[in-house]
């Protein structure tokens, strides 16, 4: 009996593991999209800070300061998307893609010294005593350091959206920017700060893939997830608690082709690689059904550019 | 003094042609800025990357080659953007066309005519519109969002290909490798120009330009297309449907990725490979805005994004740079696009010393 809750807390352990990137992706899009900004270069921001963070941690041999390092590119590539889009009025939905393209092109280039190279990533949480205690101690205290940070950024960002002024302040510039502007508040200045942080997030996610979950780096190693993260955002109807249920969900079912073959099921690896994609359109498509809901959720300016004049 | 964007009346003409200009030539600043940064003669690099890929007979045909399947790629999302369709699963479309294509030629080992080109090809249109109805049924009856989808349903024919060439399809005399048999010859595009690897596909992605420049001006769907992209409430008014332009949208670029597909599978690779595309449908997306959602700016612009492919390649042989540079330059001309486009909606205004001194008179006047 203990052998199976012992199973049931290491497959709970690596549902959290697998959909922390998304976690983090996520969330920061989430804000974004709150500030009425959509940024469809996630992809791109967490390869860029996958990259660097491992570039960082490689180097320095301190895998937190990649981490670091990681969030701070990701701000730096959301920054080009802010000056083109908010500041010279790009559309937001090609910018985007622009930015994905680029982060794919740019994390190779510079990582490509770097694909073979080992280094000794965050290690998961050891408390003596508590790490080891029989299922409890998996379930609890022997996580990745990465995933207490992922929920405690959970938490604050729910509080900061619905429990601060600054954040009715955010909500209020991504449901109507003019209206916002007339009332006096810097409408870029909000969105740049919005995307940057969005950014870091992505970066920090994609650093906690390169430092911490693999720990290496790969070329196109976040194989799509900042699309799926983007997926997740409409998924959890903008509400930063439910970004944790869909996470969780692709973690799952990400660990499915892992167990599948741990099981030996004759199904080719290959087709259970298509699960989570697979499974993202199935979601996306059940959650876009309701359209009334989608637009009641979705902030009102969303991709919508602002320009004081018009 | 300090500059301003002001709206111009109405979007201006000009800068909407000088705007690629523009971005191509800040791309090669960046390029001699990057190249001088990685300690390279940038004069030398450039010459390497822009010049050398095409100085032979066989550079030039390799240009075009590589033009036919982002042209193609291309003016079929065009037809979707114009629209307002943002399908970006392209490379996906051309997969599926290629496994579409690729499963007739080898069902049919012992083809002795050309004439299977044909079919060849009307499979990969279908095996690219295929992939591209999931998107637009999703969009249609489901409202999902076809940028998320179509993407998504890139990595599953990615999968899928890998799949098929691992298994079921694989060559039992080749080694293990993950790859079907070789093509019968026949069911090979004829080569056009002796000595190059130029084929038949470059004269299909010539068609393809002609077909789309009469669509998008001299049609009225074409026409009808464009007017929901711009306005889609005028369009709804106008009683265009909202639905049937997605399907269009979605299934030209389909077809056209498909068809792209056709052409790397039974042109320079002959058989079905893990990959059958360097990212093809997603530098034409780049393709397609760099060539102003135009026939003909694409048509220039593939061949541009031709060069950058094999100025990457020559970059790799000649100056030990890694290949990855072919993106970064792909990335960074988009975003110089992107950023001059600016000037098509709005003109830099100048607030002069004399306003900028007026307006700080004024200020301290108030404060004092």
């Amino acid at each position: 009996m203990e052998g199976a809750a012992d199973h049931v807390a290491t497959l709970v352990a690596l549902t959290l593991a697998a959909g922390t990137p998304l976690v983090f992706a996520a969330l920061g899009e989430l804000v974004a999209e709150k500030s009425g900004v959509l940024n469809l270069g996630v992809e791109g921001m967490m390869l860029v800070g996958a990259v660097v963070s491992f570039i960082v941690a490689a180097t320095t041999r301190q895998p937190w300061l990649g981490a670091l390092a990681g969030a701070a590119a990701g701000a730096a590539m959301a920054a080009i998307f802010g000056a083109l889009t908010l500041s010279l009025m790009a559309n937001q939905v090609a910018t985007g893609l622009a930015l994905s393209l680029f982060g794919v092109g740019l994390s190779a280039f510079i990582g490509q010294a770097y694909v073979s190279v080992m280094i000794a990533g965050v290690k998961p949480l050891s408390i003596p005593g508590l790490s080891n205690l029989p299922v409890i101690g998996k379930l609890l205290f022997a996580h990745s350091p990465f995933v207490y940070l992922s929920l405690l950024l959970c938490a604050l960002v729910h509080v900061f959206l619905y429990r601060t002024r600054a954040g009715l302040v955010v909500r209020a510039v991504g449901e109507s920017a003019s209206s916002a502007h007339a009332l006096g508040y810097p409408v870029v200045a909000i969105r740049y700060l919005a995307v940057m942080f969005g950014g870091a997030c992505a970066g920090l996610g994609g650093a906690y893939m390169a430092v911490a979950y693999t720990p290496l780096w790969t070329e196109n190693m976040t194989a799509g997830r900042g699309w799926i993260a983007l997926a997740l955002v409409v998924f959890a109807t903008w509400k930063p608690e439910r970004v944790l249920a869909g996470a969780y969900l692709f973690g799952g079912v990400t660990l499915v082709q892992f167990q599948a073959q741990a099981m030996g099921l004759a199904v080719p690896s290959q087709i259970l690689s298509m699960l989570p994609y697979l499974a993202t359109i199935v979601v996306l498509t059940i959650i876009s059904r309701d359209a009334a809901a989608i637009r009641l959720n979705a902030p009102a300016s969303l991709g919508k550019p602002f320009h004081p004049d018009t | 003094m300090r500059l301003r964007l002001e709206l111009r009346p109405a979007p201006s003409r000009i800068m909407a042609w000088v705007s690629p200009l523009l971005a191509g030539m800040a791309t090669l600043v960046a390029g001699f800025i990057l190249f001088s940064a990685l300690g390279k003669d940038p004069l030398q690099a450039l010459h390497v990357f822009f010049v050398k890929p095409i100085e032979t007979r066989y550079g030039l045909g390799e240009l075009l080659l590589k033009a036919s399947p982002l042209m193609l790629c291309a003016v079929g999302l065009a037809a979707g953007y114009r629209a307002n369709v943002w399908n970006i699963g392209a490379e996906g479309q051309l997969t599926l066309g290629a496994i579409a294509a690729g499963g007739l030629a080898l069902a049919f080992p012992g083809a002795d005519s050309a004439w299977i080109l044909l079919p060849m090809i009307f499979a990969g249109a279908a095996g690219g519109m295929a992939w591209a109805a999931i998107p637009a049924w999703l969009r249609t009856r489901f409202n999902a969002n076809e940028i998320l989808t179509s993407l998504m349903l890139v990595y599953v024919a990615t999968l899928l290909l890998s799949w098929l060439v691992q298994g079921p399809w694989r060559d039992p005399d080749g080694f293990n490798f993950p790859q079907s048999k070789m093509f019968a010859d026949v069911a090979l595009l004829p080569i056009l120009l002796p000595g190059t690897r130029l084929n038949a596909g470059f004269l299909i992605a010539l068609a393809a330009i002609a077909v789309a420049w009469l669509f998008f001006a001299r049609s009225l769907v074409g026409f009808q297309m464009r007017v929901a992209g711009l306005a889609p409430a005028a369009a709804n008014y106008a009683g265009i449907s909202a639905k049937r332009n997605i399907w269009l949208g979605m299934l030209i670029g389909g077809a056209a990725a498909g068809i792209s597909g056709v052409g790397e599978a039974a042109g320079p690779i002959g058989q079905l490979l893990p990959s059958m595309s360097p990212g093809y449908g997603f530098a034409a997306i780049i393709v397609a805005f760099v060539g102003r959602l135009h026939p003909l700016g694409i048509l220039l612009a593939s061949l541009l994004m031709s060069l950058l492919y094999l100025g990457g390649e020559s970059a790799q042989i000649n100056l030990a740079l890694p290949s990855a540079v072919t993106g970064l330059f792909q990335g960074t001309l988009l975003f110089f696009l992107l950023a001059a486009d600016v000037l098509i909606n709005f003109r830099i205004g100048v607030i002069g010393r004399k306003a900028a001194n007026a307006a700080a008179s004024t200020a301290l006047g108030a404060h004092v």
